[in-house]
């Protein structure tokens, strides 16, 4: 079925009308567009985990294993006994309500299974229904019911409708965060063998190859190669870029969707132009290519085995600290997740910026710092010679990426960095932004084609919030700190704010900053012509 | 159906006291087998959840940070909504169990057309602050009934309390503060499409519960006077354990059904949704520093996890690595072998 049009999308959506139906007897409709195919078992099989063989999700049938249900009980038993954070989140919610309207799928569907407060409630009535002797004898008067192939459906749709971005944590009065349920319950349902292709299909790549694109280790150099060429075009100065370097003071570790595709390659540029430009000492490997990680949106394990190649490299490099590129749930596993898996990182060093002498306080036991933090520090200590008129073409206003706010609190750098590099920088409106930011509506593992529609939905209230400051200061470019966001704003923008370019904000640096012995720029890293440039580019003045 | 049910709950609840003391004269079995039955039921039980709670290890420390980050020494960060150390959780748990921070954040969406309107809703905050405070207080005034020397501190409270001085005995501000909350959030749960569709009857009872409790409170102040020196006899009784029924006086029906509630809400507290009074100081969003790159957290069931090693690595790419220049380290991989032995040996 195809998309439906924008004014068409939203036509049965009121946020302030519930079903006639108790949610507990409606079936979850497998409507194309709004869920995302099965995992392929060979992928599973690569991996040496359990799969269904082929099936998909919207088959009448699903071909479970026969002991499904015990296995789904103890499961859920297994994570109650070990995650203290999902076990008081299924005992303590009081229905209160404060986070139904907060999540981005509720608001751009109307679905009351995508209130967060339900989200979980999928899960707290089977809790209750098969664990608690009260739940079982009150049942539905208590919330309980018991545990049915069509939850496992029903599971199989919502968890996979939640981008684990954290909103509706910020709300609630008792801190209960969907994400942690939703990564519980990926968790459960891959114990039988259920999982997306589109989040699995990179996590075999990120493990045998090294990144989620599985790019090869010479085609990595060439894509490089590439974009040096580019930079020398554009900029007359052609700059080295070290790879799998030993001895470099800096790994540096992007997401692979930075030097995939466009408009990542922008940014990558961005990073490269930066590095030359001050002279950082720093290394990218072929083998620990990626910073993001899709391992997290399936299973913390999986998350956990493909950043484990990050620090093998670190110290066979024999660098001194790690650098990260932007990327959203990337930042929330390094902050988050890296020292309690990794740690301690004792054969680093505290990181110090060599150019400014900075010392990463706040990244000293885990030794690695965002690049928003670093560029920041660098700018604040007048190391950059930036021109900002050279981004006079670009009004631009700042999507803070979920997890980097809501996990790990960086709001304040790329702020800084943009005033910086820009001269026309506007902001969203505040309920749309920091804290309170909406996710793209395609992370987590959700930014699959198949599932346009829900991506369009979900995407909705980012979009909305453009929109309206593209309606009155004319912003023509979204930056965001987030290779999802870079791959998946574009179709959101050109279906709901057309007109509007995404990009990363070390993008911006990149045409913004200065490099000895450039020639005069004309074009901006996206060969467009600079303002008042017009008619000029290529021309080599 | 949830309403009804949860209605017709509290009303049975209120009869058993009714119809046990005035036909059937079990004053005592009311007075002070339910009370220390219920208390034991409350304490026990409050006490096994903390102890469930408590075992189950908090793998990641997985604060929601709603605040700038302690990052660069120029960037001010957020205390409170990014705490970087333990005094400064301290002082974000206060605020949020204390004032319900979080809930103040509230904000109501509204779809019109094709835009998103967001605009301030404290009144569901405001609501929970009315209840939650005036529950407080109300208890702490109860506490007058448990002590042979009322301290002055509680003469003050009732005495603020009843600032107003409207009606005899004054009509306590507390007690309104109460009664509205409840009203307000009762009413919301039925009238708000998106609450009421997630409400179980478990989400209406113990509002009705509480709402008995309140009512009959206020009867027995202000209609049906009760023997307030013989409910004073009994509750020092039953708090110094010697509990004895007080001889000769009347202490009226209605403080049994009010006692009888109270048992009841005791004895439902650990078992309902109630218990986020205390869950909510585990709330490892909440209760834990954003200090992850400053200091490690342990997981106390971390378990290693195989990965793909740079050495098998290199041989699956290592056609690829030579056609591009790059120099294979069979160093790294012969010192990998090395400590593989060794740890084996």
């Amino acid at each position: 079925m195809a998309l439906p049009k924008p004014d068409e999308l939203l036509q049965d959506v009121n946020l302030h009308k519930a079903p006639e139906k108790h949610w507990m007897d409606i079936k979850p409709e497998f409507k194309r567009g709004t869920y995302c195919y099965a995992v392929e078992p060979q992928v599973m099989e690569d991996l040496g985990l359990p799969h269904m063989g082929q099936w998909q999700p919207h088959d009448e049938k699903w071909p479970l294993p026969p002991d499904w249900k015990e296995r789904t009980l103890n499961a859920l038993r297994d994570r109650l006994n070990r995650f203290r954070s999902f076990k008081l989140f299924m005992d303590i919610c009081v229905r209160c309500g404060a986070c139904a309207d907060k999540c981005h799928f509720f608001l751009g569907s109307g679905d009351p299974k995508n209130m967060p407060v339900l989200r979980g409630e999928l899960v707290r009535s089977v809790i209750k229904g098969e664990f608690s002797p009260l739940g079982k004898l009150f049942g539905r008067l208590a919330g309980a019911r018991e545990l049915t192939e069509d939850i496992i459906k029903e599971w199989f749709y919502y968890f996979y409708q939640c981008t684990e971005c954290r909103r509706c944590s910020v709300f609630c009065p008792y801190g209960i965060d969907t994400a942690e349920i939703t990564i519980v319950m990926r968790e459960v349902l891959h114990e039988l063998g259920i999982a997306i292709d589109w989040a699995m299909k990179p996590v075999r790549f990120c493990h045998i190859v090294g990144n989620h694109i599985g790019i090869q280790p010479h085609t990595l150099k060439e894509i490089i190669e590439y974009l040096v060429m580019d930079i020398e075009e554009i900029t007359g100065v052609k700059i080295e870029v070290p790879i799998n370097k030993k001895g470099a003071e800096v790994l540096f570790v992007p997401p692979s969707g930075d030097y995939f595709a466009d408009p990542g390659i922008y940014n990558f540029m961005g990073y490269l132009i930066l590095f030359h430009h001050i002279g950082l000492d720093y290394t990218i490997s072929t083998y620990a290519s990626e910073s993001g990680n899709f391992g997290f949106f399936n299973k913390l394990e999986l998350a956990k085995k493909l950043h484990a190649k990050i620090y093998e490299e670190a110290r066979r490099l024999k660098v001194k600290w790690i650098l990260g590129g932007e990327c959203g749930h990337m930042w929330r596993v390094w902050h988050q997740y890296h020292n309690t898996w990794y740690g301690p990182v004792d054969f680093l060093e505290v990181p110090k910026s060599p150019i400014t002498g900075t010392v990463f306080e706040n990244a000293k036991d885990n030794k690695i710092v965002h690049i928003c933090e670093f560029t920041a520090d660098l700018i604040a200590h007048n190391k950059l010679k930036l021109d900002p008129s050279r981004n006079d073409h670009v009004v631009v206003t700042f999507h803070d990426s979920c997890n980097p706010s809501r996990a790990m609190g960086i709001l304040e750098e790329p702020r800084f960095i943009l005033k910086n590099v820009c001269n026309n920088f506007v902001e969203m409106p505040e309920n749309t932004i920091r804290e309170k930011t909406f996710c793209c509506g395609s992370g987590s593992g959700l930014n699959a084609d198949e599932y346009m529609e829900m991506r369009m939905r979900g995407g909705f209230p980012r979009a909305n919030a453009v929109e309206y400051v593209r309606k009155k200061y004319g912003v023509n470019h979204l930056a965001c700190i987030c290779a999802i966001d870079r791959a998946v704003f574009p179709a959101l923008m050109d279906y709901w704010v057309p007109g509007v370019d995404v990009c990363g904000v070390h993008e911006l640096v990149g045409n913004a900053i200065v490099l000895d012995g450039e020639k005069e720029r004309t074009m901006d890293l996206r060969y467009r012509p600079l303002k008042g440039k017009e008619g000029k580019e290529g021309e080599g003045v | 159906m949830n309403v009804g049910v949860s209605l017709l709950a509290v009303i049975a609840l209120i009869l058993i006291p009714w119809i046990g003391v005035s036909a059937l004269g079990l004053d005592s079995f009311f007075g002070i087998v339910i009370p220390y039955l219920a208390f034991f039921v409350f304490f026990i039980g409050l006490i096994y959840r903390i102890v469930q709670w408590a075992r189950v290890p908090q793998p990641f420390k997985i604060p929601s940070v709603c605040g700038q980050e302690k990052s660069l020494p120029w960037i001010k960060y957020s205390r409170l909504e990014s705490p970087a150390n333990t005094w400064e959780v301290v002082l974000r748990m206060f605020f949020e169990v204390v004032f319900f921070r979080s809930l103040f954040r509230n904000l109501r969406a509204d779809l019109q057309g094709r835009r998103l309107i967001y605009g301030s809703a404290k009144w569901l905050w405001f609501g929970a602050i009315l209840f939650h405070w005036g529950f407080f207080i109300v208890l702490i005034r109860h506490l007058r009934l448990f002590l042979y020397h009322v301290p002055s501190i509680l003469n003050y409270i009732d005495y603020v309390d009843s600032f107003f001085q409207i009606g005899f005995p004054p009509i306590y501000i507390t007690d309104l503060m109460i009664l509205g909350g409840l009203l307000f959030l009762l009413l919301r749960r039925l009238v708000d499409a998106k609450v009421s569709y997630i409400s179980h009857a478990s989400d209406y009872f113990p509002l009705f519960l509480i709402l008995g409790i309140v009512i009959s409170g206020i009867l027995m102040r202000h209609v049906y006077k009760v023997d307030v020196y013989g409910v004073k006899e009994l509750a020092i009784g039953l708090a110094t354990l010697h509990p004895a029924m007080p001889k000769d006086a009347h202490i009226g029906t209605i403080f049994f059904v009010h006692l009888f509630l109270v048992c009841t809400l005791a004895a439902y507290f650990p078992f309902s949704k109630l218990v986020h009074m205390v869950g909510v100081f585990f709330s490892p969003t909440r209760n834990l520093p954003n200090d992850n790159r400053m200091r490690r957290y342990v997981n106390p069931w971390d378990y290693p996890v195989k990965y793909h090693t740079f050495c098998e690595w290199q041989e699956h790419f290592k056609e690829q690595l030579q056609q591009a220049g790059f120099e294979l380290d069979e160093e790294w991989c012969k010192g990998q072998n090395v400590a593989k032995e060794n740890k084996a040996a």
